[in-house]
């Protein structure tokens, strides 16, 4: 099974800007592709999934680098990032807009630009499609379930969740981190999920993750001419520190393992529905 | 020289409208093609003999036998029929028609062309986005049955798509994601998410279909893995 989809090339990299690693999760790639893209004209709006009222993730188009920091970070729970995407393109003007997902909304977006039944004069509009690594998501009450029962806090005092080590963690604005084991979190996945056969956004043109990268860095599979582009001059303007992949720790090895893992689970669950006559997309 | 002609039955010219929306790529497509037929771009009175694809805008209103010859006379003489827009793929707003109502109120049933005649191809939506039709015509032109495939089949089981498609071919089976496709493709804003989930105002929506087959987690042709 082939792990990761089609890729140029490989990189671990982190934000230059020490403002943007502050706010963001891991190496910042997202918030520093954006806010690289919206201050030098390459992008003149942005998808953001960004945290309302108790810790909920509401989709929003953001254009000024302010906008695309009060965003950042993840948020473990569905965000329908698409829906804003024509309000990007009507309502703020946007000829060049950057866009977010998870692989499935990747795979959406890729879909909305092949087949744009719906989608009048949006397709040439999409300038740079950003993927995130991605092993499974859970609905609001699923993670409201994990941080409140789970872990005992409030929604309402959560500043920050994470997903690594084996844990899920919550950060609370009192200054508290509590975590489960991530075992523990798997009743509470998203069952659509489990048909999903990509790990890290293999559709985009750039995905990023912090799997395979050190603390505070972040993995970058580089997929097409126009992500390349895109990374080489963000490299060039001094916006991301890179290092070979090959040279860090714990590497491609680990993104390979998890990928797989992903992949093998989900082919079975696929085979099951199958045999049961659920239907699956195709 | 590609024959293609534009027919229209009952329908508000949307369709036509976003042909012609498409600018600059619609100088590519007439170029490419001869446009033998249509009431507002050319100036013929009937429809010629052998047209290589007829575009049919508009739902067949099936108290009007006129209308229903010009759906037959549309077969004979195309090789590609192709059901264009919503109405003609699935009904769209004219399937709520009863009869008894403006403007002519005996009109009281109004049926897709997909489903009066064999139909080749139908592309939905209200109207369906410029860039779908040329691309669907440009495919047409190259013969990329891969491509037009998802629209073959929307000509032979499509004629029921609208908004509970995505209650019963997605969510009822635990396929929704919560990605948003099916929001940002309805034309009327008949789609909101709640909760992750997308929830149709049966109210607005207008059964164009658009929402359905914009999902990924019905339809997902291998083809849109191709990226460069």
């Amino acid at each position: 099974m082939d792990p990761f989809g089609k890729y140029i090339k490989a990189v671990s990299a982190r934000a230059a800007d020490k403002e943007i690693l502050k706010k963001s999760q891991d190496g910042g790639i997202i918030s520093a592709a954006y806010i690289y893209g919206l201050e030098n004209g390459l992008l003149d709006g942005v998808i953001v999934a960004d945290k309302e009222d108790k810790f909920t993730a509401v989709p929003k188009v953001a254009t000024t680098k302010d906008e695309v920091l009060s965003a950042a970070g993840t948020k473990y729970t569905t965000c329908p990032n698409l829906s804003v995407i024509k309000s990007a393109v009507r309502e703020y003007g946007c000829d060049k807009i950057g866009f977010v997902g998870t692989p499935c909304q990747i795979q959406s977006i890729r879909k909305a630009i092949k087949y744009p039944i719906g989608y009048r004069h949006v397709p040439d509009k999409i300038a740079l499609i950003m993927g995130i690594f991605c092993m499974e998501n859970f609905p609001y009450n699923g993670m409201k379930t994990i941080v409140e029962e789970l872990c005992g806090v409030r929604m309402e005092d959560v500043v920050k969740t994470d997903i690594g080590k084996g844990k899920f963690w919550v950060y609370t604005k009192w200054g508290d981190v509590k975590t489960v084991a991530l075992k523990d979190t798997h009743p509470y996945e998203q069952v659509s999920c489990h048909i999903c056969m990509d790990y890290t956004a293999e559709l985009a043109d750039l995905s990023t993750g912090s799997v395979g990268s050190p603390d505070g860095w972040s993995t970058i599979f580089v997929r097409t001419g126009k992500g390349d582009d895109y990374l080489n001059k963000m490299i060039k303007a001094g916006a991301l520190e890179t290092r070979l992949i090959e040279e860090v720790k714990p590497g491609l090895d680990l993104v390979q393992k998890l990928a797989l893992q992903k992949k093998e689970k989900n082919a079975k669950e696929r085979e099951h529905r199958k045999e049961i006559g659920l239907p699956l997309p195709y | 020289m590609v024959k293609v002609a534009h027919v229209q039955l009952s329908s508000c010219c949307g369709c036509l409208v976003s042909l012609a929306d498409t600018y600059e790529k619609l100088l590519d497509v007439l170029g490419a093609i001869e446009l033998v037929y249509s009431q507002t771009l050319a100036d013929v009175k009937e429809v010629p003999d052998n047209v290589d694809i007829i575009l049919l805008e508009g739902s067949v209103c099936l108290s009007d036998h006129h209308a229903l010859e010009v759906a037959l006379e549309s077969r004979k003489k195309a090789k590609i029929l192709v059901a264009l827009g919503a109405c003609a793929a699935s009904g769209n707003i004219t399937r709520f028609c009863k009869g008894n109502q403006m403007s002519k109120p005996i009109h009281d049933s109004f049926a897709p062309l997909t489903e009066v005649v064999k139909c080749d191809l139908a592309i939905p939506g209200c109207p369906p986005s410029p860039e779908a039709i040329v691309a669907v015509i440009e495919a047409a032109l190259k013969g990329d049955m891969e491509y037009l495939e998802p629209f073959a089949e929307l000509a032979k089981y499509g004629s029921e798509a609208c908004g509970c498609d995505l209650l019963v071919k997605v969510i009822n089976k635990s396929l929704c994601m919560g990605c948003g496709s099916c929001a940002a493709a309805c034309p009327t804003r008949a789609v909101s998410m709640d909760a992750g989930r997308p929830l149709v105002d049966k109210e607005i929506c207008i059964k164009c279909g658009a929402c359905s087959v914009q999902c990924p987690r019905i339809r997902f042709p291998e083809l849109i893995g191709n990226i460069e």
